[in-house]
C-alpha cells in the first residue's frame, strides 16, 4: 500500500489477524508461574455498620490469603480519582451493595468460591436513599452535608425577561435509568509483586495512567515502582474507564501479601451487580418559544443518579449539561445541573457520557414544543438549529461551515420520510400495527471538555526502529474501536511510510508516555493530531541527520532510520498537547469554549408498534453524521452500526431492575440487549465538512452514535401510540401502563391533548 | 459437605488431533478445553449459555461449551476456533470477517466464526434472514452485527466461487 492511500482508507485492523484466529490474549487467557486466585467478599445490604465478620470453621482458613481494611493496605484506602472519596475496601461501614469488604485468595478456585460464601458478616443496617428524589429531599444525607456531589449553572442572556413574550410556555420532565456497559469480556486483572520491581498489573482497562496513579496511592509505591499493562480488552464503552482501579488495587494488595502472582477476573453476576452503570437521570425543561416556533429562551435542570461515591459523576454531569440544550440556538438559558448521591454502587463512564440523558430530555421535549405550536418535528428543529457565527448555550461560537437544515433535508430524504409519515397515516387507522418514523438531531463535543485536555497535557512519542520501521508509542488503548489502525494509519500517512511500517507499543506505563485517557471520542482528534507532529519530529531529525533527503522512497526512509539508531542508540521524538490560543475557557463560569469540535447527526428511526403485546420493533435507521475526515471507512462504519444497536437497547431492551440499590438481573438472561435477529438494518451515512483541529480533519466517533436512537425511536413510539413517553426504557410492560394510563385520563381530558 | 467426585478419562479428537484429560465429570467443556488444552480462542461471556462466545463444533453441531460436562464428550470431535485456519492462512471465512470489520474488540469473535461456519456448512448460500438467525444465539455488544452479517454472506459468496 502507497503512503496517500492510508488515511480514508479500509487498511486491515493492526490487531485484526489474532482476533480471528483465536490467539489474542485477554486477560484471563494468561495465566503465570505460581498464579493464584483472588475474590471480593462483598457487602449484601446498601447501607450501615460493619458489626462483626466472621470466618466459620469448615473453611480451611489458613490456606487462604485474607486482606482486610484495616490491616493490610500500605498506603491510602483509597481509588484515588477526582475527589478520593472511594475507599479500596470498606472499612467499618458500607454505602453500597456489593461494596467489596474482604479480599480472599487460593490456589483452587472452587474452594475460594465457596470461602467467599461462607464468610459472615454482621451489620447495624442504616436508612438507605435509592432514588433522585429521596436523594433531594435528604431525609437521609449519605456523602458530604447535602447529598450532592457536583453542581453547575450555565447562564446565557437574561432568561428571567422572556417569559412575558412567550407565544407558548412549554414544560416536560424526562428520565431515563441505568444501563449497564455489557462488554461481552467480564473485568480482570493479574497482579504480581516484588520488592525491588514493586507492582505489576495486566489487565483488561482503558486508561493505564488511572490505574497507575490508583496503585500508588494505595500501594504507596513510588511512580517506578508500578507498572500497569493493558491486554487485549474485550470491549469497554466507558465501563472499563475507572473501575478496573479497583480491581487492580485488590489483585495489588493480594500480591503484595502473598508474594504470588494474583488473578482476579468476575464472572457476569458480580461484573454485572458490583461495576459501574450509566447515570440515571432526570431532567426538566420549561420553554419560551413564539409564535412561529423560535426558542426565546428556557430554563433547564438537569439531575443524575451517581450512587455512593463521587467517582467520575462530576465529569458525567459537565458533559450532560453541555450537550443540555441540543444543537439549537438559545438566545437566553439558564441550565442547573446536579449529580446526587444515592446508596447504589457508583454510576460511571459510558459512552455518551451524560449526553445521552440530557439530549434524549431535549429531543423528546421538541416534539412537545413542535406540538404546542402546531407545527411538524421536522420544522421546529429547522427553525432553531444553531447556525455558523452563532453561539451555543456555554457562548462558544459555532465557526464550522456546519448546515444542519442541509443534514436534515438528507436525512429526510435517505429514509423517504415524508412518504411513509404519509403512508403509516393512512395505514394507522385501520391496522393495529403502528408504524411511525421518528426523528432526533443532535451534537457531541469531541475531547475533553473546557480546560480538560489543557490540564492533561498529554504526550505520544514515535520511535523509530533498529529495523527501519515505526513505532507509536501511546497509552491510549484499544478495545474494538480501532485505536491501533486508525494511530498507525496517521503515522504512516504522516511519515510517507506503507501501513505495514508502523507497529503500535503495547499500552504499558514502563514504556510509553501518558497519552491521556482513552475516552471522550478524543484519540482520533487530540491524540492523532499528537502522533502527527511526534511522526514529524522524526521526519525532521532524520532529514537535519543528512541521510534522508525530502523527495524520499520507503527504503530511503528505512536505511536512514535504521542508519540513525544504529549510530545514535535510539531514535525518539515526542509531542506534548498544547491548547489552540483561540480556545477559551472559564471553568468558574462554565463558559466559552467546551469543544474543540463537535461531530454534528440526524437519525431517523422507523418502528413498529403492536398494539396487542405492545412491543416495538425498529424497521429501519438511518444514521446520518459529520464527523469531520473518516479516517477509516470501515472502522467508523463499525463506530456507528455498534453505537445504534446500543442505543436501540437502551431505548426498547435493556433495564436494570433494582432491588434496595441492588441489581437483581445482572445476568445476560434476564438483563436484555438486542441480537442480530432484533436489530434494524443501520444504513450509515457521513458527510464530511473538515476540521481543522483534528489529524488530517478528523472529530470524535466513538460516543455520538450513542446519543440519536433513543429519542428517534421514542419519537416514533409516541407518535405511532398517540401518547406521550417520557422516559426509557420502554419495554412492553412499560409501553403498556403509559398508553392505559393515557386510555384511562382521556376519559377524564378533551381529545387533541396528545 | 459430599466427598469431591473422582476424576474421569476421556478421549476425543480437538481440532483434528486425539486427546486424552483427565478431568471431573461435571467440569465445563469450556474449562477444559481452555485450561487442559490451552485453547483459549474458546471464551467465557456468561457461563449460562446466553452469549455464544464459548461457542464449539461437537461432532459438527453448535454448542456452547459452558453448558457441556465433560463427561458427555466422550470419543467426539469438537472443532474450536484454533481449528478453522489450518497453518498459515485464515480461511475464507476468517478473511471475510477481517476485511468487513465484522470483529471489533474481538472477544465474541471466535464464537461467532463457530457460529457462522455452522451455518455455513448446513447452507452454503445463505439468506440476510438465514444469517440473522444463525447467529442470533452470539451476542456481541461491539458492532451491532451488520458487519458480522455482511461477514458472512461476503465468506458465502468467497466460498462458493470455488
Ligand atoms: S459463556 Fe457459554 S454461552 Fe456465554
Ligand atoms: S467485537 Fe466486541 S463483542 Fe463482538
Amino acid at each position: 500500500m502507497t503512503s496517500e492511500q492510508i488515511i480514508g482508507k479500509a487498511v486491515p485492523r493492526k490487531e485484526g489477524w489474532d482476533k480471528v484466529t483465536g490467539r489474542a490474549q485477554y486477560i484471563d487467557d494468561i495465566t503465570m508461574p505460581g498464579m493464584i486466585y483472588g475474590a471480593t467478599v462483598r457487602s449484601s445490604i446498601p447501607r450501615g455498620i460493619i458489626r462483626n465478620i466472621t470466618f466459620p470453621p469448615h473453611i480451611p482458613w489458613d490456606e487462604f490469603v485474607i486482606v482486610s481494611a484495616s490491616k493490610d493496605i500500605p498506603g491510602k484506602n483509597l481509588i484515588t480519582l477526582i475527589l478520593d472519596d472511594q475507599p479500596c475496601l470498606a472499612d467499618g461501614v458500607v454505602n453500597h451493595p456489593e461494596e467489596p469488604i474482604l479480599l480472599l485468595a487460593h490456589s483452587n478456585r472452587y474452594l475460594l468460591r465457596k470461602a467467599v460464601d461462607a464468610v459472615v458478616i454482621e451489620y447495624d443496617p442504616l436508612p438507605a436513599i435509592f432514588t433522585i428524589a429521596e436523594s433531594e429531599n435528604r431525609a437521609q444525607i449519605i456523602w458530604g452535608t447535602d447529598n450532592i456531589f457536583k453542581t453547575y449553572l450555565v447562564e446565557k442572556g437574561n432568561v428571567d425577561s422572556i417569559w412575558n413574550d412567550a407565544a407558548y410556555i412549554v414544560e416536560g420532565e424526562y428520565t431515563t435509568e441505568a444501563q449497564e456497559q455489557l462488554y461481552i469480556e467480564n473485568n480482570g486483572m493479574i497482579a504480581q509483586y516484588d520488592s525491588s520491581h514493586g507492582i505489576t498489573v495486566w489487565g483488561s482497562l482503558q486508561c493505564p495512567y488511572y490505574v497507575h496513579k490508583a496503585l500508588m496511592m494505595l500501594c504507596n509505591l513510588p511512580e517506578d515502582k508500578v507498572r500497569v499493562v493493558q491486554t487485549e480488552t474485550g470491549g469497554a464503552f466507558g465501563g472499563k474507564e475507572e473501575y478496573p482501579s479497583m480491581i487492580a488495587g485488590h489483585a495489588a494488595l493480594l500480591a503484595m501479601k502473598s508474594g504470588k502472582p494474583v488473578k482476579i477476573v468476575y464472572d457476569r453476576m458480580e461484573d454485572m451487580t458490583a461495576t459501574t452503570k450509566r447515570h440515571p437521570s432526570r431532567t426538566r425543561h420549561r420553554t419560551a418559544v413564539d409564535r412561529n416556533g423560535k426558542i426565546l429562551g428556557g430554563e433547564i435542570d438537569f439531575v443524575i443518579d451517581g450512587g455512593a461515591y463521587a467517582t467520575l459523576s462530576s465529569v458525567v454531569l459537565s458533559r450532560g449539561t453541555i450537550h443540555a440544550g441540543g444543537p439549537y440556538y438559545w438566545p437566553h438559558i439558564r441550565i442547573r445541573a446536579k449529580a446526587v448521591a444515592t446508596n447504589a454502587p457508583p454510576h460511571g463512564a459510558f459512552r455518551g457520557f451524560g449526553a445521552p440523558q440530557s439530549l434524549f430530555a431535549m429531543e423528546l421535549h421538541m416534539e412537545r414544543i413542535a406540538a404546542a405550536v402546531g407545527i411538524s418535528s421536522v420544522e421546529i428543529r429547522k427553525r432553531n438549529f444553531l447556525q455558523p457565527g452563532q453561539t451555543t448555550t456555554t457562548d462558544q461560537v459555532i465557526r464550522e461551515p456546519i448546515d444542519l437544515s442541509r443534514l436534515l433535508d438528507r436525512a429526510l430524504e435517505l429514509s423517504d420520510y415524508q412518504a411513509k409519515k404519509n403512508l403509516f397515516d393512512i395505514h394507522n387507522k385501520t391496522a393495529s400495527q403502528k408504524k411511525a418514523i421518528g426523528i432526533a438531531a443532535f451534537l457531541h463535543g469531541a475531547g475533553f471538555t473546557g480546560s480538560g485536555e489543557r490540564y492533561l497535557a498529554s504526550v505520544v512519542g514515535v520511535e523509530g526502529l533498529p529495523d527501519g520501521r515505526v513505532r507509536v508509542l501511546v497509552s491510549s488503548t484499544e478495545f474494538g474501536q480501532g485505536t491501533k489502525t486508525v494511530l498507525s494509519q496517521i503515522a504512516a500517512e504522516t511519515l510517507r511510510l506503507p501501513y505495514e511500517d508502523v507497529e503500535m507499543a503495547q499500552p504499558d506505563t514502563e514504556t510509553v508516555p501518558n497519552s491521556g485517557p482513552t475516552v471522550a471520542s478524543r484519540t482520533a482528534m487530540v491524540v492523532g493530531k499528537l502522533v502527527q507532529s511526534a511522526a514529524r519530529g522524526i521526519m525532521q531529525t532524520l532529514l537535519a541527520s543528512g541521510s534522508l533527503n525530502e523527495s524520499y522512497s520507503r527504503e530511503d526512509f528505512l536505511a536512514a532510520c535504521r542508519k540513525y539508531v544504529a549510530e545514535h542508540g535510539e531514535l525518539k521524538s515526542w509531542a506534548r498537547y498544547e491548547a489552540p490560543p483561540d480556545i477559551f475557557w472559564d471553568d468558574q463560569r462554565y463558559r466559552g469554549e467546551a469543544y474543540a469540535a463537535y461531530a454534528w447527526a440526524v437519525y431517523i428511526a422507523e418502528i413498529t408498534l403492536d398494539l396487542a403485546t405492545y412491543t416495538v420493533t425498529v424497521d429501519d435507521f438511518v444514521a446520518l453524521q459529520e464527523v469531520g475526515k473518516v479516517l477509516h471507512p470501515v472502522l467508523a462504519r463499525g463506530q456507528i452500526t455498534g453505537g445504534v444497536a446500543q442505543g436501540i437497547g437502551y431505548a426498547l431492551y435493556e433495564k436494570v431492575v433494582w432491588n434496595n440499590g441492588r441489581m437483581q438481573n445482572g445476568q445476560m438472561t434476564n438483563y436484555i440487549m438486542p441480537t442480530s435477529a432484533d436489530l434494524p438494518p443501520i444504513r450509515v451515512y457521513f458527510e464530511e465538512l473538515g476540521n481543522v483541529h483534528g489529524a488530517f480533519g478528523a472529530k470524535g466517533i466513538g460516543e455520538l452514535p450513542m446519543d440519536g436512537p433513543a429519542p428517534a425511536i421514542v419519537n416514533a413510539v409516541a407518535d405511532a401510540a398517540g401518547v406521550r413517553f417520557n422516559s426509557i426504557p420502554l419495554l412492553p410492560e412499560d409501553i403498556f401502563s403509559v398508553v392505559s394510563a393515557a386510555a384511562e385520563e382521556a376519559d377524564h381530558v378533551p381529545q387533541g391533548v396528545r | 459437605m459430599s466427598t469431591p467426585p473422582t476424576q474421569c478419562e476421556i478421549s476425543m479428537t480437538v481440532n483434528g488431533e486425539k486427546k486424552t484429560v483427565h478431568a471431573f465429570p461435571m467440569a465445563r467443556l469450556l474449562d477444559v478445553l481452555r485450561e487442559h488444552l490451552r485453547l483459549t480462542g474458546v471464551k467465557e461471556g456468561c457461563g449460562e449459555g446466553e452469549c455464544g462466545s464459548c461457542s464449539v463444533l461437537m461432532d459438527g453441531n453448535l454448542v456452547n461449551s459452558c453448558l457441556i460436562p465433560i463427561l458427555q464428550t466422550q470419543g467426539s470431535n469438537i472443532v474450536t476456533v484454533e481449528g478453522l485456519a489450518q497453518g498459515p492462512q485464515l480461511e475464507k471465512l476468517q478473511q471475510a470477517l477481517l476485511d468487513c470489520g465484522g470483529a471489533q474488540c474481538g472477544i465474541c469473535t471466535p464464537g461467532i466464526l463457530m457460529a457462522a461456519r455452522y451455518l455455513l456448512n448446513r447452507k452454503p448460500r445463505p439468506t440476510l434472514e438465514d444469517i440473522r438467525e444463525g447467529l442470533s444465539g452470539n451476542l456481541c455488544r461491539c458492532t451491532g452485527y451488520a458487519q458480522i452479517c455482511d461477514a458472512v454472506a461476503e465468506a458465502s459468496v468467497r466460498e462458493n466461487a470455488l
